[in-house]
């Protein structure tokens, strides 16, 4: 009974979610664009200088995946940004007074966030064979559970940075001052397997650069040879998908906590 | 029968005390009212109440259930309307309402038929379909209390329900107010900083720093304060004030150089003072009490004079942003 009244309560939470999302078209348009301008602005900018590599992938084609998951990360934190304007416009206020679990707010949150950056993703990957990528039926689910996976671990970071945040302000600049680091230091733009050791620590705590690592094998087993994939990749899938796992498992637990105590 | 009962309630927050001890208890269908200037402890009390709050001290019953051990029972048992808007404002009227009877667990069936029940009750039910954002500040004002209701509460809370409206809409808003106690029975407690709309209130608590100085029906406080009231203005007011305590023992208040005295019959009191007073009047007016006078005899102060602190500017300002 108890577990009905959570799920119903978290049900009703990631529909709202889902429902401001549908209805701000702006909002959808900028998030596809975005991503789209980074592709073709440094797609072309940098293939004819950087990207002379042998490895038989165009230059587009190694930064696709990671565009899809910098997609993912965006929305991610931006769905649980929500959580900040909730509190500020009040209606967070009434979320609280109501007879339910702060467990189903943190899940209903967290899996509305998940659903639209999962989506998102789904939509640019339908974009593949315009880069000549050619994807196999077998590996959409690879796909979509990658998506989601790193949409879950983004999603529950935003929420642990949100309710530690106190007003919309700090954090925008927080999100800023996370997401651009994140971003370039997830693999999206060149392999991490050659750089200096600061960096390389830096992308082994980024959950961004496991998605990114493991979003690129699979999307791009067909397009090149597996010698040249493991010159780019750092893991093996299985490991990416487990750091990916424990990082959620962990960060949604803290982030469960900290809006507990912080509400 | 008692919806809400509180014993000796106390709030202390960091060693300041900004609920003192109160003990009052609600019954069923009337509209309880707690009246106090800014800062006096109503919103606290409202927020203990409503369990987003734990008192440092006392036992507070709403509905029969234990704020501290039977918190979603409480939550189950009241309906809120925030002294800030908390609507989501990019929904339907309609979504907010079917966003809440979710988290109240409320069956489908019941939500149906009561969405339609409370949404004509304060006149919306035409405009169920339009996003909140276009609704004025008195319709979403309507909107939460359509919205405090779809659960069937046991009680109604308004936090300064017409804080930021405009004289015209906070009428009309109590007009709802008083439908909703007439035709549903429901009862309603209500702080409030405005005196003419604590006169609504069947009985009234004054609270002062946390404690609570009065404690009647608006009528019965009124009685208390002696009568009548006759002000009296002068060019000497000390003078004037001396007069009137040597020649009848009476103890006139000072306000802006205006005297203020209250007396048991003014009108028979009045010719009888202009014989025998030495000390020039300019002008004179006689008037019943109201609950002005209330707070000014049980304080010793207007209410008014506390009203527009920088908080309550700021909170109007915010308020005028977010529209």
């Amino acid at each position: 009974m108890e577990f009905r009244k959570t799920l119903e309560a978290a049900g009703a939470i990631w529909q709202r979610e889902f429902i401001r999302y549908w209805r701000d078209k702006t909002r959808i348009i900028s998030t596809i664009v975005q991503p789209l301008m980074f592709l073709i602005i440094f797609g072309t900018g940098l293939k004819s200088t950087l990207a002379r590599g042998n490895f038989g992938l165009d230059f587009v084609q190694f930064m696709f995946p990671g565009i899809i998951a910098m997609s993912i990360m965006s929305v991610s934190f931006f769905s649980t940004i929500s959580t900040v304007w909730d509190r500020e416009f009040g209606f967070l206020k009434e979320i609280l007074v109501a007879p339910i679990s702060r467990v189903s707010i943190t899940v209903g949150k967290i899996l509305g966030a998940v659903t639209i950056a999962s989506i998102q993703g789904f939509l640019l990957l339908l974009l593949a064979p315009i880069l000549k990528i050619r994807l196999h039926p077998l590996s959409f689910p690879y796909l979509i559970s990658f998506m989601i996976l790193v949409a879950f671990s983004l999603a529950s970071l935003g929420l642990l940075i949100a309710s530690l945040m106190k007003t919309t302000e700090s954090f925008g600049l927080m999100m800023q001052l996370l997401i651009f680091p994140m971003f370039f230091i997830s693999g999206a733009f060149f392999p991490l397997t050659n750089v200096p050791w600061w960096m390389k620590w830096l992308a082994a705590i980024n959950p961004l650069s496991y998605g990114v690592d493991a979003l690129r094998q699979i999307l791009l087993q067909r397009q090149a040879t597996g010698k040249a994939l493991s010159l780019v990749s750092l893991h093996p899938v299985a490991i990416n998908a487990l750091f990916l796992l424990v990082f959620s498992v962990i960060i949604v637990m803290l982030a469960a906590l900290a809006f507990n105590k912080k509400n | 029968m008692e919806v809400i009962k509180v014993k000796n309630l106390v709030k202390k927050y960091n060693g300041l005390t900004a609920v003192d001890h109160i003990s009052f208890s609600v019954e069923k269908g009337e509209i309880f009212g707690f009246l106090g200037p800014n800062g006096a402890g109503k919103t606290t009390t409202i927020n203990i109440l409503s369990t987003l709050l734990a008192p440092t001290e006392g036992e507070v019953y709403v509905n029969g259930f234990n704020i501290l051990t039977q918190k979603d029972r409480v939550r189950k048992s009241i309906g809120l309307v925030f002294q800030d808007p908390s609507l989501d404002d990019r929904l339907t009227a309609e979504e907010n309402l079917y966003f809440h009877a979710k988290l109240y667990h409320v069956p489908h069936d019941d939500y149906q038929k009561r969405k339609e029940e409370v949404l004509r009750l304060v006149e919306l039910w035409e405009r169920r379909k339009d996003i909140v954002k276009t609704f004025s500040g008195g319709m979403k004002r309507r909107l939460e209390i359509a919205r405090g209701l779809i659960h069937h509460p046991a009680v109604l809370f308004l936090d300064e329900p017409t804080l930021g409206l405009d004289p015209q809409t906070r009428s009309h808003l109590w007009e709802y107010i008083l439908k909703l106690k007439a035709e549903k029975q429901m009862t309603i407690f209500m702080t409030t900083h405005y005196m003419n709309e604590a006169e609504y209130c069947d009985r009234l608590i004054i609270i002062d720093y946390g404690k609570i100085v009065g404690f009647d029906t608006p009528a019965n406080l009124k009685k208390a304060v002696g009568g009548d009231i006759i002000i009296l203005e002068s060019p000497q007011p000390q003078q004037l004030k001396q007069e009137l305590a040597q020649k009848y023992a009476l103890e006139a208040k000072e306000e802006n150089g205006t005297i203020i005295v209250e007396i048991g019959n003014g009108k028979t009191f009045l010719p009888r003072l202009f014989e025998e007073l030495q000390t020039r009047v300019t002008s004179v007016s006689l008037r019943e009490p109201t609950l002005d006078d209330v707070f000014l005899h049980l304080t010793g102060r207007k209410i008014r004079d506390e009203e527009a602190t920088p908080l309550d500017w700021m909170r109007q300002h915010h308020f005028r942003r977010r529209r």
